[in-house]
């Protein structure tokens, strides 16, 4: 079993994205997604600035994504795009199908990313003719679903990635809610997100956990923590678990804990700075996502 | 322009064609179509007998078949599209490229428009379709603003077809999970949000509390106008303070800039409620009709009384125009 992790979903300084970086490249951690995934307007780091980071950890043995935009709207994030895709030293993620189209026409291989719809062997297989390599799995579905779709992996010889740890990506939209919570335009949001190292917390009224908006991104409010599950995950011919970063001490503890489970097959799920933290593990035993089961 | 109206069962059917619809969609009776709700969609012998209804008076049928099809019931989507194909349809609306596979694999001409589902947003996106399923058309997810529609309509390789009316989906469609996060069923998995069988509501006597699943999703006040727990759509507190954190309920209405859509070449206009009573489904279109026709025919703007009719038709009661414009975002 390997361990990624994912593209940051938040807003970062550009600081606080390279000292994260330079912990990550000591961790056990196999692959690391790199890049903005979220809004094309945040932009502490440049292009530069990751293929830098990239290789940095590229020369500590870690092997590198380049991670590319959920929502595409705008001609710019499209040339964008187009840079990242066609770089020749690193595979990329796509995340949206024009990711995809630009990758299959220059003939590159690509890794999927989860809000790319694939649902059935049918879709996958189809992904596949166009040079998916890697499948990193809706977080709707759950392992008896996924069981023939990983098996039919194994086949066309693609990794099979799942989210095992962090808040989920549930929800895009051309609006921004941290902007919109902070009564500002998108046009003139004031990069307001820069404040919220994980986001902000949706509770309804009665003070239950609701969602966690992070700019035009709406995530689970609880974290998904697979941690203890990782020879269920295997036994589903899952290749990768995926960790999405929450804070970056928090993230490495995760991350520490979850090589540690892989090691020594000890189903816990406890880490430092645990109680800040609500769990759920739903999606992965078919129910509602937000659920968590002992 | 065309004028594409929903079409929930026959009795809808019937009213969108008499009032002047120039297509109208429709799903099937199962899971293959995003508005899987009791009581609506059509059986085999409803199909035959719809389309008859609506080739006979001039008006184009739609099939949705534009959920995620899932592995251990894949024979549900395939035998959807065989029912489909065989029926005289005019065009299916699909959004998972498995599903496009298996209709390439019957057809390499049978039209095809690309569901909104598919949540393609840009010019690769559109490509990406086209190339690898000769999509005749592509409907536009509710996320573009006016000049981002404008623009991929002049460089589209495929006929453009947008939202104009109905219920305002605020996230990128097909990429929103919040609702199985909540209940376990999403409208990708079980064409459903919010499902209606996980709505409680519960009167306090001074207050009414909608519910999905346990979660409290909004209080109303006496004097409050209580919606449906549509869960993007609910009062929730962030940082302390109670507010429609997502969005309020509203509908979106963009009659008011159909001349700039037009413009733009944009092919087709939806009107969102397959799950809305064939009343509604008469009056929104004999509205959208007369403002298409000014338009098609005399290029003139939508007088604001018009605007103003479907307001009282509309989510709570009000109407906004939603991601085109920029402010809204």
């Amino acid at each position: 079993m390997k361990i990624s992790v994912a593209a940051v979903p938040y807003f970062w300084s550009a600081d606080t994205y390279k000292e994260f970086y330079q912990a990550l490249a000591k961790t056990s951690v196999d692959i690391i997604y790199l890049g903005e995934t979220v809004c094309s307007k945040r932009r502490s780091l440049k292009i530069q600035d990751w293929l830098e980071i990239a290789q940095q950890l590229k020369d500590h043995g870690k092997e590198v994504v380049l991670s590319t935009l959920t929502l595409l709207e705008a001609e710019s994030e499209l040339s964008y795009l187009k840079k990242i895709v066609l770089q020749s030293d690193y595979q990329v993620e796509a995340n949206d199908m024009s990711a995809v189209q630009i990758a299959s026409e220059a003939n590159r291989s690509f890794t999927v990313g989860s809000a790319v719809n694939v649902y059935n062997t049918h879709t996958l297989t189809k992904l596949n003719q166009l040079g998916m390599n890697r499948w990193v799995v809706p977080v709707e579905l759950g392992k008896e679903e996924l069981r023939p779709i990983a098996s039919k992996a194994i086949e066309l010889n693609i990794e099979v990635e799942y989210q095992s740890f962090g808040r989920m990506p549930l929800a895009f939209s051309a609006r921004c809610f941290t902007a919109r919570h902070h009564q500002l335009p998108k046009d003139n949001c004031q990069f307001k997100c820069l404040e919220d190292e994980q986001g902000l917390l949706i509770k309804t009224q009665e003070g239950d956990s609701f969602a966690q908006i992070n700019g035009i991104q709406t995530q689970s409010s609880k974290v998904v923590n697979l941690l203890n599950r990782s020879q269920e995950l295997a036994s589903t011919n899952i290749d990768i678990m995926r960790v999405v970063p929450l804070n970056p001490a928090d993230t490495i503890e995760a991350i520490n804990k979850l090589e540690e489970s892989i090691s020594t097959l000890s189903p816990d799920i406890t880490f430092e700075n645990n109680q800040n933290y609500e769990y759920c593990n739903g999606y992965w035993l078919q129910i509602e996502g937000m659920k968590y089961v002992q | 322009m065309e004028l594409v109206c929903p079409a929930g069962n026959y009795q809808s059917l019937i009213k969108a064609v008499d009032h002047g619809a120039n297509a109208v969609y429709m799903g099937l009776k199962n899971e293959t179509n995003a508005r899987n709700f009791a009581g609506l969609n059509f059986s085999d012998k409803q199909i035959a007998k719809a389309i008859e209804y609506a080739h006979k008076n001039g008006c184009k049928v739609y099939c949705a078949v534009n959920t995620y099809a899932r592995e251990h019931t894949w024979k549900h989507w395939t035998r959807s599209v065989d029912t489909i194909m065989g029926s005289g349809i005019d065009t299916i609306i699909v959004a998972d490229i498995g599903v496009m596979d298996y209709i390439r694999s019957r057809s390499d001409n049978f039209p095809i428009h690309l569901s909104v589902q598919a949540s393609a947003t840009n010019l690769e996106s559109l490509n990406f379709y086209h190339r690898n399923f000769s999509i005749k058309r592509a409907v536009l997810p509710r996320v573009l603003s006016l000049s981002q529609v404008s623009m991929l309509a002049r460089k589209s390789p495929v006929e453009i077809e947008v939202f104009g009316f109905g219920s305002l989906c605020i996230m990128a469609e097909g990429r929103c999970y919040l609702s199985s996060y909540l209940t376990g069923e999403s409208p990708n998995t079980h064409g459903v949000c919010s499902p209606a069988s996980f709505v409680r509501w519960e009167d306090n006597g001074s207050t009414l509390e909608s519910r999905l699943n346990g979660l409290l999703i909004d209080r109303f006040e006496e004097n409050e106008n209580a919606g449906y727990p549509t869960l993007c759509k609910g009062r929730f507190q962030v940082e302390g303070r109670v507010e429609h954190a997502l969005e309020e309920p509203t509908s979106l209405n963009t009659m008011a800039i159909l001349p700039e859509l037009k413009a733009a070449g944009v092919k087709a206009i939806k009107i969102e409620g397959r799950q809305r009573s064939p009343s509604y489904v008469a009056s929104v279109t004999r509205t959208w009709r007369k403002a298409m026709d000014l338009i098609n025919e005399q290029d003139k703007n939508v007088p604001s009384d018009y605007i103003d009719e479907l307001a009282n038709l509309a989510e709570g009661k009000q109407t906004t125009i939603g991601a085109y414009e920029r402010s809204w975002q």
